[in-house]
């Protein structure tokens, strides 16, 4: 009997099996075979585009990019921005998700998905509407404008997710700190915050990720004062050759699969799920 | 009674909740090392009296004085109150120790005198040992008993539990039961206890507070509330009772231990057939059918072991109650 045959492995692994594993293959062709191609195309002096692989290999565009100043002051730039959406989004949406979780008040449930309604629309429209107000109030060009456009993007992350984290704080925890004889500020430092620092950390991984990949808002709002990866992103793919696009994409990828890495005990499946029911 | 001093004041309050549930125009007196339940079913207002004790309710009128002071406008915590809820008690990202701690270090004690109360305060509840673990590594009723622990540390001058052992097993719920009774009796503290649990308010109170819809029902001795119900009300919610509807409107209740059975029939009050006798250790369960009615009797195991199913007997009430 020949080792490979596909009649053999049908009848081996049943009919179900057979199917999901095709169904799986398919999948992961889809899924990496891109991510693949990218990793190959990174290490090729030379490519021109029928071949399957590059006519010549090599580290060229590695020493390319990285020899040129403007792109590492964006990865430097891209840090800061992120570093500092999640901050100044923090410090916005962690009270706001704390009063949705504890409070009710009238039009709660509306307010709550509100947050949805700058993912309905078009982001580019949204954008260019508030370009127009941004270059009235002269923040186009500005570190701030940037910010305040990716603290916009992260609003939803950061109430929904904390908002359901602070939910799931049993009332008696909190009260039980008050009894002992702190005051509310007290409370919540000590008990209320550590108790949804998981959930809050999931948002902040959102939030920070979501930062160090925005393009389209930075690049009408920022452009061309201020310039991360993503955007820089855009000129490289128009100037340089194909091959300079990919050592680019995996230098992005660097810090978003760090960061992944690091806080891979806070994303698990559950705690996203949890973080997105809507009560 | 009288002679003791006055710890926590209750006057004419009033909390009403937006469905009308609540309490209305409350007043009761607790007295320095008094333990007092308040009993009733689930929504009777008893956790409601206890929160606003602590501070957790704000209440629509009326005063609380501990100590001959007012503390209806205080915060929780600045009340000299503490309280131990039924479940999530302990702050779970903390150890024990810190758990146990926490209050002190707001009261801004030494290191030293921390360690000490702490180590003091677990020998008392028997959870000696435990300071560097997290309360997920406990059991139920362990943390139970940390949270006590926890509540005694900030030496309140009214201890305040809010069922504190309902989500435990019965036999864990009566060890805790008992060793409350004892710490409480050790230290001399004033409690109030919430409990939907008669059997538990009569082995643990000095007094009890019957409650039922907002209203108290009777206020007593465990002794008075069970031989001298005041009320129907309360005559069925503690202990076990027979009633039966006079033609006139009055209903009479025995108990079943006040109940004693004569074979065959015409001397008692009543005449009936026994159906069932359930042996219950020192003493037995009877039902005795009476023309389709149920009693149920309890006889010490020399009387009733002289019974049989079937049996035609007749009824006399030791005593009872008109309502």
């Amino acid at each position: 009997m020949r080792l490979l045959s596909i009649r053999g492995f049908y009848y081996a692994v049943g009919r179900k099996k057979f199917f999901e594993f095709i169904v799986l293959s398919v999948f992961l062709l889809f899924f990496y075979l891109p991510l693949l191609h990218l990793f190959m195309l990174a290490f090729a002096d030379r490519y021109e585009a029928p071949a399957l692989f590059p006519q010549e290999w090599g580290f060229k565009w590695w020493d390319y990019v990285l020899s040129q100043d403007r792109l590492v002051s964006s990865i430097v730039m891209s840090f800061i921005i992120a570093v500092v959406t999640t901050l100044v989004s923090m410090v916005i949406c962690i009270p706001a998700a704390y009063a949705l979780a504890r409070f009710s008040f009238p039009g709660r449930r509306i307010f709550f998905f509100s947050f949805l309604l700058s993912d309905a629309f078009p982001k580019m429209g949204l954008y260019v509407a508030i370009g127009i107000i941004f270059y009235k109030l002269q923040l186009i060009g500005t570190f701030l404008g940037v910010v305040i456009i990716h603290v916009l993007n992260s609003i939803m992350f950061m109430t929904w997710i904390p908002a359901n984290a602070f939910r799931s704080i049993h009332r008696q925890q909190e009260e039980a700190a008050r009894d002992a004889g702190a005051g509310p500020f007290r409370t919540f430092l000590s008990v209320t915050f550590p108790l949804a620092l998981p959930g809050i950390i999931v948002a902040m991984l959102f939030t920070f990720l979501h930062s160090l990949e925005e393009s389209q808002g930075t690049l009408l709002v920022g452009f061309p004062q201020i310039k991360t990866m993503t955007v820089e992103m855009y000129g490289i793919i128009m100037q340089y050759a194909t091959t300079a696009g990919p050592v680019f994409s995996i230098i992005l990828m660097i810090p978003t699969l760090l960061v992944l890495f690091l806080m891979r005990r806070y994303l698990s499946p559950d705690t996203i799920a949890k973080g997105f029911k809507m009560k | 009674m009288g002679e003791r001093p006055v710890k926590l004041e209750i006057r004419n309050m009033t909390k009403l909740f937006k469905n009308n549930d609540g309490v209305r125009n409350v007043n009761l007196t607790v007295y320095e090392g008094e333990f007092l339940t308040l009993l009733g079913p689930s929504g009777c207002g008893k956790t409601t009296i206890l929160r606003a004790i602590g501070g957790f309710v704000d209440v629509d009128e009326g005063d609380i004085l501990i100590d001959g002071r007012s503390v209806v406008r205080l915060p929780p915590e600045k009340r000299p109150t503490a309280m131990v809820f039924q479940s999530y008690n302990l702050w779970s990202h903390m150890t024990i120790y810190d758990n146990l701690a926490f209050g002190l270090r707001i009261r801004k004690m030494p290191k030293k005198e921390i360690q000490e109360r702490t180590r003091q305060m677990l020998e008392l509840v028997k959870m000696s040992g435990v300071e560097k673990k997290y309360p997920a590594q406990l059991s139920g009723g362990q943390q139970q008993r940390v949270a006590i622990a926890r509540a005694l540390l900030l030496q309140p001058s009214v201890l305040l539990l809010d069922e504190p052992f309902s989500a435990l097993d019965a036999k864990i719920r009566m060890q805790m039961r008992e060793e409350l009774k004892r710490i409480q009796q050790d230290l001399n503290i004033t409690v109030v206890f919430v409990t939907h649990d008669q059997e538990e308010a009569m082995a643990i109170s000095d007094r009890i507070v019957v409650m039922s819809k907002g209203v108290f029902e009777q206020i007593g001795t465990p002794t008075e509330v069970y031989d001298n119900p005041a009320s129907r009300y309360v005559a069925s919610f503690i202990g076990e009772m027979n009633f039966i509807e006079e033609p006139d409107g009055k209903v009479i209740a025995v108990r079943p231990e006040a109940i004693s059975l004569v074979k065959g029939e015409g001397q008692g009050r009543l005449n009936g057939v026994i159906r069932t006798i359930m042996v219950l250790g020192h003493f037995a369960e009877i039902n005795v059918d009476v023309d389709g009615r149920n009693f149920k009797v309890f006889q010490p195991r020399h009387i009733s072991d002289t019974f049989a199913v079937n049996d035609r007997v007749s009824l006399t009430f030791d005593k009872y109650h008109v309502f």
